[in-house]
């Protein structure tokens, strides 16, 4: 089973992906989403984000996605993973990124999908910079997203 | 001879672009071609956390590619996606 891994550079719709992830996993019993978005207030106490935009390397980055999805199918028996992520500026509440995985039960679907994420966030080929007060800054990896990959290395089936 | 240099993230401000083409008169090893850029923005590219990838694969910690005409090296800082 193949997943459906895509760099999206325009908008999309995470309800119409999922609805029609759903409707091709006629098989599954469980199926879990994540949706990323633009938040209005960031963390930094630096007024409001304006804008955020993702970065990435092209001979690397899509290429990675897709190994990291074939990971999730080694682990885990899937009967559907989808993985959609932005690249390009995007504006408070626009999706960032999508995460859909289906699974017989519901316990595979679940860590499936967190495990895409963590390491989407933190071992996968993006840089963020986001604007505010009119300035562009880059994000910077936070310990906490380390220390949600790290859950992963001490399990590896 | 020509080679291009890539700069993800942070580093693209470093350099002042995305991009660098460089031309050599012969293959260099990274060493001699960080020594004719800018010294903050070697020092950067040197950087513990910086990786690099050459013709789009990635290199391991601690190479030091030999690079001739057509290559292309990336540095990559500390990702940040999702």
């Amino acid at each position: 089973m193949p997943a459906d891994v895509r760099l999206a550079e325009a908008p999309f719709v995470p309800d119409a992906e999922i609805g029609a992830f759903a409707r091709a996993q006629p098989q599954a019993g469980g199926l879990v989403s994540f949706t990323g978005q633009v938040r209005v207030d960031g963390p930094a106490g630096a007024g409001d984000v304006e804008a955020l935009e993702l970065r990435h390397y092209p001979p690397l980055t899509l290429p990675g996605m897709r190994a990291l999805a074939d990971e999730a199918l080694a682990r885990w028996t899937l009967t559907g993973l989808l993985i959609v992520h932005r690249i390009g500026v995007m504006l408070p509440g626009d999706p960032i990124v999508l995460v859909c995985a289906a699974a017989r039960h519901r316990r595979e679907a679940f860590a499936a999908a967190d495990f895409a994420m963590d390491h989407l966030k933190s071992e996968s080929w993006f840089w963020k910079r986001e604007k505010r007060g009119g300035l562009w800054r880059w994000v910077e990896p936070r310990a906490q997203d380390h220390a949600d990959l790290s859950r992963w290395q001490n399990a590896r089936a | 001879m020509t080679i291009k240099l890539v700069f993800l993230g942070r580093l693209e401000d470093l350099a002042g672009a995305g991009e660098m083409l460089l031309p050599l008169d012969e293959p260099q090893a990274l060493p001699a071609i960080l020594a004719g850029l800018p010294a903050d923005l070697a020092a950067a590219l040197q950087g513990p956390k910086v990786k690099l990838a050459l013709n789009g694969a990635l290199l391991p910690p601690g190479a030091e590619p030999v690079l001739a005409d057509g290559d292309e090296l990336a540095f990559l800082p500390p990702v940040s996606g999702g």
